[in-house]
């Protein structure tokens, strides 16, 4: 078992055609299942054509009626993105995962606010993230692929290389991951840490969970205290916040990363992660020792 | 994205907000004859910077002749304006505003950002106008008033009403106060706003709701659909080693310590940042060269680092995934010869060619420092260069 994607997942990339699609597709069937997984590509300027093998649709809905797609991963530039998020949740796909960074977040509050009056089912991860791996299954997203175990460690963060970095000191150590979930940096966005928590408490073969987190917002709070709440004794989670130096009011290069109002800030989320049963290091070189001390 | 107090001010202006009728001036002679063509007999005369806190600093006074209107302006254009947001060694006035005077009866706050856990904008009011909000907020967050707009239906009128009561509006002016606020949230939407602030908003003698105030940032990512907004920015109230970073695609941001840092992935340079200051030193930068850095945006990164006369030591901490660690090996090489760099280098390299990136390093024959991990690296540096 996994979290959100695992072998049999089937994946349409909507902006297959660009560098950057054509590039992560062609890395992520080179990875474990990969080949198979990976089975179809929308652009609706290029419908019949094909890309190393795999045909291009004009639609996700056609590409999920004719390949049997489930989850989609979105490449496409930040202007037609949330449009490319609206199209797979219209095609009522199980999961959609959009790495574009750089939406406006006008566009990402459209499409969330249609996606929950419309009760639609379909699980939102991104953007401006990495992407999702189950090692040795699948990976959906643009993560190097090589850093990783398999095994029933899970790894949910906002930031990119602050993921891999957590997963490389893992994999250094023998501790292996069941998937590692990159939610993004953008201030609005699909699943969140409590959600990626909660999937994490809920599955089998997942024994802890390394959460990272950074300034701005209130995301790990609020899973902090989900978790404090519902699983305090189930499943022992570890943390590390990014963002200890960081002045308020700049922009720590992603769109979420800021301190405003005083709210956000580094020093805050460790109170509270602490206080709600979750050990934090503040030094990110030790995130894969941490997790080992308390198996 | 920030602009002025009287950018603001114009594109409320365009979404029906009444505002004091002002004119934007570059010097003092401009200003007087504002003064002159506004009339009236009492002017404020407003320093334009980005910053806030500009009352308190000495940046706002009041005139009561066209004579005291250029006195002030003397005083206020060129000054260093020291504010609680500017940092030390403030901020040069270039820009002024003079404005009507107002009659002020009662001073309100209305705000909106967008809130990360409802997913809508949020507009705040408060019947404590004109003082810090964040500190209204921390003594009495009951003061504070909010709605969370429904991105389809915008600010309706029954919830405009209903905040401008709560905040005090009296009745008469209740259909003022809705104005301003839908005005407020359709500009904050249209404009692809990241933060709109009028405080204060103030009630005249005669019961007009009026913003004495406005602030506007907007959402960098929205910006290439905003050619007006993007002709408001001005430069000089930015940091010139931010300005040129941004042209070679870098995130970069100054800070106050000694130890550049050149890291890949926004998150990994926060982290280092926060290992240097675990190890008692202090980061002098924030800089993320993305995920395509190529030899050219290294060597970039390294000038613009050393540009910092504070800069005593540079810590580069990447992790390959996509970007393999030999390119960014020969891009260290490369900026490290071109900027004949003379301060301590730790590099700390992991992911993807690592092998190859340290052996290119090794072989480059400079007295780059190699390190294990994020932590080994950050006790390097800092041992470095405080002499040891």
């Amino acid at each position: 078992m996994s979290i959100l994607i695992n072998k049999d997942t089937r994946v349409v990339t909507q902006g297959i055609t660009g560098k950057t699609g054509m590039f992560h597709t062609s890395k992520c069937r080179e990875y474990a299942n990969g080949g198979n997984c990976f089975v179809a590509g929308v652009n609706p300027k290029k419908a019949g054509e094909s890309f190393e093998g795999i045909p291009i649709f004009a639609s996700v809905k056609e590409a999920k009626h004719r390949t049997g797609v489930n989850a989609s991963v979105i490449y496409v530039p930040p202007p037609g993105a949330a449009a490319a998020i609206w199209e797979a949740v219209e095609a009522d796909l199980d999961l959609v995962i959009c790495i574009t960074e750089g939406i406006p977040v006008r566009d990402m509050i459209e499409v969330r606010d249609r996606m929950r009056r419309q009760n639609k089912r379909t699980v939102l991860v991104g953007p401006n993230c990495p992407g999702v791996i189950t090692p040795d299954e699948i990976k959906i997203g643009i993560m190097p692929g090589h850093i990783h175990m398999k095994g029933r460690i899970g790894v949910v963060s906002r930031s990119g290389t602050l993921t891999y970095e957590a997963v490389g000191q893992l994999t250094e150590i023998g501790l292996g991951q069941s998937s590692a979930v990159g939610i993004g940096g953008d201030p609005v966005n699909g699943l969140k840490h409590k959600e990626v928590l909660e999937l994490f408490m809920n599955d089998p073969d997942t024994d802890a969970v390394i959460m990272i987190g950074e300034i701005g917002g209130s995301d790990e709070e609020a899973a902090a205290y989900w978790y404090a709440n519902e699983c305090r004794n189930k499943k022992p989670v570890v943390g590390f916040i990014a963002g200890v130096t960081a002045p308020a009011g700049k922009r720590m290069g992603h769109a979420g990363a800021i301190i405003s109002g005083g709210k956000g800030t580094a020093q805050e989320k460790l109170a509270v992660m602490e206080e709600c049963g979750i050990k934090t290091t503040r030094n990110p070189a030790e995130m894969g020792k941490l997790l080992k001390s308390i198996l | 994205m920030k602009i002025h107090e009287y950018q603001a001010k114009e594109i409320l202006r365009r979404f029906g907000v009444t505002t004091p009728r002002g004119v934007a001036c570059f010097t003092v002679d401009e200003a007087v004859a504002a003064a002159n063509q506004l009339g009236g007999k009492l002017w404020v005369v407003k320093a334009q910077i980005h910053a806030g806190g500009r009352g308190k600093g000495g940046g706002v006074k009041l005139a009561k002749s066209a004579d005291e209107v250029r006195q002030l302006a003397g005083q206020i254009l060129g000054m260093q304006l020291k504010t609680h947001q500017t940092g030390p060694e403030g901020q040069k006035v270039r820009r002024l505003l003079v404005e009507e005077g107002a009659d002020i009866r009662k001073e309100l706050y209305v705000g909106m950002v967008v809130d990360r856990v409802t997913q809508r904008v949020c507009l705040m009011a408060s019947s404590e106008g004109g003082m810090d909000i964040e500190e209204v907020a921390a003594k009495t967050p009951e003061k504070i008033h909010k709605v969370f707009v429904d991105p389809a239906a915008g600010l309706k009128d029954a919830e405009a009403d209903d905040v401008a009561r709560k905040i005090g509006v009296p009745e008469a002016s209740v259909p003022q106060a809705r104005a301003v606020l839908q005005g407020l949230y359709q500009a904050f939407w249209e404009t692809d706003a990241s933060l709109a602030e009028i405080n204060p908003l103030i009630l005249t003698g005669d019961g007009r709701v009026v913003a004495l105030d406005a602030k506007m940032n907007f959402d960098s990512n929205a910006l290439y659909r905003h050619e007006d907004i993007v002709a408001m920015r001005d430069l000089d109230e930015e940091d010139p080693d931010e300005i040129e970073a941004s042209k070679f695609d870098l995130s970069y941001i100054s800070l106050d310590g000694n130890i550049g840092c050149l890291v890949n992935g926004a998150g990994l340079a926060m982290a280092t940042m926060d290992t240097i200051k675990l190890f008692g030193a202090e980061p002098a930068n924030f800089l993320d060269v993305g995920g395509g850095a190529t030899t050219e945006k290294v060597t970039e990164a390294f000038k613009i680092m050393l540009h910092n006369p504070n800069v005593k030591g540079i810590l580069v901490n990447i992790f390959g995934g996509i970007m393999r660690c030999d390119t960014i090996a020969t891009g260290i090489v490369a900026a490290a010869k071109e900027t004949h760099l003379n301060v301590p280098l730790v590099v700390r390299m992991k992911g993807t060619n690592e092998d190859l990136g340290k052996q290119i390093l090794a072989d480059s024959g400079l007295p780059i420092i190699a390190a294990n991990d994020m932590a080994d690296a950050a006790q390097k540096i800092v041992a470095s260069v405080a002499g040891k």
